[in-house]
């Protein structure tokens, strides 16, 4: 056995106070590197999930949906609600020019009581033309959906084969989705029969808003993408001009709200982990040269012994390493324990989309962090380690006899 | 081996009635052969213990060279100072001077496993039994009292039978009965064919020593 290369390991056994406090100092300054660099990527992952469940350039909706706002609640906040307009309207935005590909939705909210297993925003969509749904949905199931049939977010208490009644009509959860981190993870999605059976039902009812409806006869929104050639703002000026009594917007508008309040979520967050790291470092300095110089009998010690300068060094420096290897894998530890539960909470509390990166990304930002913490103690100690393999042996022990 | 001081002296800075340095060590030859047990003593803050670091390699003097068989110890690079420290030199310094995480054993084996060499167990438990202490191998050196630590550090210096012994003050903590062993043991050494070299300010040292010192305030009398 070489001492030399057990020492540090004895040291760090001897002192458990001392080591602890160092370990807990490492695993702080790990948790918030990794949980930062977390955060702001599930925040990222959310907004590109939301965007590409959008799927689209342009949603028209009726007018008063526009302005009264609740589209962004509905569509991105996940509040339930719906709006209808004629058909006849989708039939006249249709033929406008430069339109690529076009597909009606149809919302339905279910009641919370009564008639209904459950509150959520039900979203019909037209199995023949829908380009925005459909490839998603088809990750989670294959087949084409039968009447009564529906398709379940990931956050909904309700699993394949389950029976959930909408305003008094049985519908089967035919699949499950992934989980987007957006407001589609509390949705339920269906064609465009079965959606217009349980509006009709919910008129049936008398539970609708809409009274004078025909659910043959309307459509809640329409989502185009650009013909080749075209430009998203023809289209949709084009649109607002020529169509009467609706709106047709952008849907990387409707998001901006939620980029910028992102932006402004990563950017504290990136500043917080610049913050930490520092101070960290600088805690990590002064906590390393204390343990260090409380020891420098010790060390002047093995100099008489015959120690070299340069095995001084190492045996700090391998203390440090050890730290840090057991306080940054804590840290991070900590942090996957703390995001991975919570991160419907934290969704929730910010507002934002929040989708958890894949496992290899995740297992990727572990071993950062676990570098990063390594690299920051070894910075950190590497002032206290040539500071004692520079000590002045005779010094050090005519003092405190 | 032979050890050779050449006009060796060592000042500190330290403001003094006309200059701001201080003599701790007058220009002083010295020499000291293997099988010769020199002694040293002189009053507190003499320079003694300066003396002997400079002898050990551990400080740098301010003039003049310290030679060990011919070479200047001082003219060594750090990693070849230390390895020879290692293999040649036992210091016994003044105080306390224990590894608090290891066993007494630990400790004593430690100028072996401090390279990677096997630990010699065998002759530290030796060197233990002679010093009454081997019932103590496994304790930790918080556990020990100051005579104890003592007698651990004398047998650490003297494990890997070092060519040249220096020790400071080695029985100050201890009794009567073990002072007459540690010097047994020094004076054993240099039968042995070690050079060894003690500060010490038990008066009854003279008996076991080949040459007396004397420090007196910074000059060395033979
Ligand atoms: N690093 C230093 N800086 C300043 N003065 C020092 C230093 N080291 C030693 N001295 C001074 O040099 C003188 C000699 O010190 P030294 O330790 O050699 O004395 P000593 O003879 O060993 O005394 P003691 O018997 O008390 O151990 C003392 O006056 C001490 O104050
Ligand atoms: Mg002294």
């Amino acid at each position: 056995m070489k001492i030399s290369s057990a020492l540090p390991l004895r040291n760090l056994r001897g002192n458990p106070v001392r080591t602890a406090i160092l370990i807990f100092l490492t695993a702080i300054l790990s948790l918030m590197i990794f949980g930062g660099t977390l955060m702001i990527t599930s925040l990222k992952t959310g907004l590109h999930s939301l965007e590409s469940r959008l799927g689209a350039d342009i949603m028209v909706v009726p007018y008063e949906a526009a302005t009264k706002s609740n589209l962004e609640t509905i569509v991105l906040q996940g509040a339930t609600g719906y709006f209808y307009m004629d058909e006849a309207k989708y039939q006249k935005i249709a033929s406008t020019e430069g339109i690529g590909q076009i597909s009606a939705q149809f919302f339905l909210a279910s009641a919370s009581s009564g008639c209904c297993s459950l509150s959520v925003q039900i979203i019909g969509f037209d199995p023949d033309t829908d380009f925005t749904i459909t490839p998603w949905i088809k990750k989670s199931y294959g087949q084409t959906l039968q009447k009564y049939d529906i398709i379940v977010g990931n956050d909904l208490n309700a699993f394949v084969g389950d029976t959930l009644i909408f305003y008094g009509v049985e519908c089967r959860v035919a699949a499950k989705l992934d989980k987007t981190g957006t407001s589609f993870d509390t949705a339920v999605f269906t064609n465009q029969e079965t959606i217009k059976a349980l509006i009709q039902s919910s008129l049936d009812k008398n539970m609708n808003e809409f009274k004078n409806i025909n659910p043959d006869k309307v459509v809640s929104c329409v989502l185009i993408n650009a013909a080749e050639g075209y430009t998203v703002e023809d289209v949709l000026n084009d649109i607002n001009l020529h169509v009467k009594k609706v709106k047709a917007v952008r849907t990387k508008d409707m998001i901006s709200g939620i980029s910028d309040s992102l932006a402004g979520v990563s950017d504290i967050i990136s500043i917080l982990i610049i913050v930490v790291w520092i101070a960290g470092m600088l805690i990590l300095l002064l906590a390393f040269a204390m343990s260090i110089s409380q020891r420098k009998k010790e060390f002047a010690v093995l100099r008489v012994i015959g120690a070299s300068q340069n095995q001084l060094a190492g045996i700090v420096m391998q203390e440090a390493l050890l730290l840090c290897l057991a306080g940054s894998l804590m840290g991070a530890v900590l942090g996957l324990l703390i995001l991975l539960p919570f991160q419907q909470v934290i969704e929730e509390f910010l507002n934002l989309p929040f989708l958890l990166p894949s496992a290899v990304q995740i297992a990727g930002y572990v071993l950062a962090a676990v570098i990063l913490t390594i690299l920051t103690g070894c910075i950190a100690v590497s002032v206290s380690a040539f500071r004692i393999s520079r000590i002045d042996t005779a010094l050090i022990l005519r003092g405190d006899t | 081996m032979i050890l050779k001081a050449e006009k060796l002296s060592k000042e500190f800075i330290r403001e003094t009635k006309n200059t701001n340095r201080f003599c701790a060590v007058q220009e002083t030859d010295f020499v000291l052969e293997s099988g010769s047990f020199a002694v040293l003593t002189g009053r507190s803050g003499s320079g003694k213990s300066t003396f002997l670091h400079m002898l050990s390699g551990l400080m740098t003097p301010t003039s003049g060279r310290v030679l060990i068989d011919d070479k200047d110890i001082y003219q060594l690079p750090d990693q070849e100072l230390s390895r020879f420290r290692n293999q040649h030199i036992g210091v016994i310094p003044q105080g306390q001077t224990a590894l608090h995480s290891l066993t007494v054993l630990e400790n004593i084996c430690l100028p072996y496993t401090l390279y990677g060499e096997e630990a010699h167990e065998t002759e530290a438990l030796a060197l233990l039994e002679k010093l009454e202490i081997a019932h103590l191998k496994t304790a930790l050196p918080a556990e020990l009292s100051g005579g104890e630590l003592r007698r651990m550090a004398i047998a650490r210096a003297f494990l890997r039978k070092p060519e040249l012994i220096l020790a400071d003050e080695p029985t100050s903590d201890l009794d009567d009965q073990n002072t007459e062993i540690v010097f047994q043991f020094l004076r054993q050494a240099a039968q042995d064919g070690a050079a060894v070299f003690a500060v010490t300010h038990e008066t009854n040292a003279a008996q076991y020593a080949d040459r007396l010192f004397r420090m007196n305030a910074g000059q060395l009398q033979g």
